[in-house]
């Protein structure tokens, strides 16, 4: 590819100067109980789009920072216009919207108690409405492919993901983090077996330092705190193992190649931050599992995903397109639907990984123009929340 | 490269390649190549070499490349991946059944 730096696309630039390339209403539930009255405005308010969930009560703690984290943050990212938030009672309601509304957005709360159900629908389906009209006449303008963040995560990996679509990712990210834009990568458990790699990923030593101890804490905090044996019956997964992955070494160095050969991360970001570090690439202490993972990077503002999956792993998010990417012939075969970038030519050797990457960098820029990804197109919209610990 | 490639392997070092196309039968004298290389490698030949399958493995599994004892350690990416748990001649698949992390 020529200059990259002269690729533009068309997005919706919003109050912060964040840009969107989604514009989504949304409505929000801040707690479980929350999600029938949601879910009664999207269905009110054509083009609105309700997201429930299984948490919000009785949390505490850093799980009660990290839900408040996830819901503000997935509120305030730029593939929202505006928002509906409904919770039971009116004072972690207006906590969201007071969180949200620091991004300029249109954003308005309701609370269940003392009004029930349908008057709370009634009244929050009259303020989804203008916000609809209000989103459906915002227009795209034309904005440089370094305003966008594009965050990664794999799933349903196997050996063809280290040898095609994990490496494709990487030169996309070798490509366009020196234009400028935000990248993201995480997956603190599948990073064992390549942590010694990872640490010297890092910018300087100090930044490594904290990444080694943050990924010591989840070993020792998580791992042998809660193991029976080993791991052996999660990491690899049995999908994994199916495609030919036979140890956790094997599968962390080839979920690393998403970072390329010359990309270092920058900063260190806790499970739905904000990068708050300037332009580069980011560490999420984050889940492997698919929708967490990238549940928990869209509320850090990302609004691009690129997903490498072997077997056809088939996630997507409700305000975040998912691009999928394999190099797998079999599942380009068998589940062509989910593929949005077929690089299995790396493994016929017809294609190079710059070739790959360059794919890639153009399914970007039109899944960011407006193209719909496979995951939604099929209507994959799991939005997955990650808790800590129990509730109290 | 005309010739489809069988196996992929990462790097010069490795003990094991990838199986990258469907139904790999016994006695299929693959073609097999190291991707690690650039290109000017590769046209001199350097990073291709042939090796007879043991026995037909999926998609994605994986061949020794050459004979490994109980106790070695395997490599991958130029990496350790594993130890062998039971000998495994070249040619053939390396998976769960004779394969582990040491770290468990």
């Amino acid at each position: 590819m020529s200059d990259l730096s002269n690729i533009t696309f068309k997005g919706f630039r919003r109050d912060n100067d964040r840009v969107g390339v989604r514009n989504h209403v949304l409505i929000l539930p801040l707690d479980d109980i929350s999600n029938a009255a949601c879910e009664a405005v999207a269905n009110n308010i054509k083009g609105t789009l309700a997201i429930p969930h299984a948490y919000g009560r009785l949390q505490f703690g850093e799980d009660l920072d990290l839900h408040f984290r996830t819901i503000i943050g997935t509120g305030a990212n730029p593939n929202v216009a505006a928002v509906v938030v409904i919770g039971i009672e009116p004072g972690w309601t207006k906590r969201v919207v007071d969180g949200i509304a620091l991004t300029g957005k249109p954003v308005q709360g309701f609370s269940i108690e003392q009004n029930g159900d349908l008057r709370t629908i009634m009244d929050a389906s009259r303020a989804a409405k203008d916000m609809m009209h209000y989103a459906s006449e915002l227009q795209r303008e034309e904005c440089s492919i370094s305003e966008l963040w594009v965050s990664t995560k794999c799933g349903e990996s196997d050996t063809t993901t280290g040898l095609g679509s994990c490496p494709t990712v990487g030169n996309m990210y070798d490509k366009l983090l020196p234009v400028g834009i935000y990248g993201c990568f995480g997956e603190t458990s599948e990073i064992t077996g390549a942590e010694h790699i990872c640490q010297k990923r890092a910018i300087n030593d100090e930044v490594g330092g904290r990444w080694y101890n943050m990924w010591k804490a989840y070993q020792d905090d998580v791992i042998f705190a809660h193991q029976t044996d080993d791991l052996s019956d999660s990491q690899p997964t049995k999908g994994n193992i199916e495609g030919g992955l036979t140890t956790i070494e094997e599968k962390a160095l080839g979920n690393l190649e998403k970072i390329g050969r010359t990309s270092k991360y920058i900063d260190i970001l806790e499970p739905a931050e904000e990068p708050k570090s300037g332009k580069g690439l980011y560490f999420m202490d984050s889940s492997s599992a698919a929708a967490e993972c990238v549940t928990l990077m869209a509320a850090g503002g990302y609004v691009v995903h690129t997903f490498p999956t072997g077997q056809g792993n088939v996630v997507g998010n409700p305000i975040v397109p998912v691009i999928k990417i394999t190099a797998n012939p079999r599942t380009v075969r068998t589940m062509s639907e989910h593929v949005d970038v077929d690089v299995s030519g790396i493994l016929r050797r017809d294609m190079t990984i710059d070739e790959a990457g360059d794919s890639l960098i153009n399914m970007i820029r039109r899944t960011a123009n407006g193209r719909h990804t496979a995951a939604e197109a099929l209507g994959h919209r799991e939005f997955s929340m990650t808790k800590l610990y129990r509730s109290a | 490269m005309t010739e489809i490639p069988h196996l992929l392997v990462h790097e010069h070092q490795d003990s094991v390649g990838v199986i990258v196309i469907e139904g790999l039968e016994a006695g299929t004298d693959m073609l097999v190549c190291v991707t690690h290389d650039d290109p000017a490698e590769s046209a001199k030949g350097n990073s291709v070499f042939r090796l007879t399958a043991g026995m037909s493995a999926p998609i994605g599994h994986k061949i020794a490349l050459k004979d490994l004892k109980k106790g070695d350690t395997v490599f991958k990416y130029g990496e350790d991946i594993g130890i062998i748990t039971a000998d495994v001649k070249k040619g053939d698949h390396v998976h769960t059944h004779n394969c582990k992390t040491k770290r468990w």
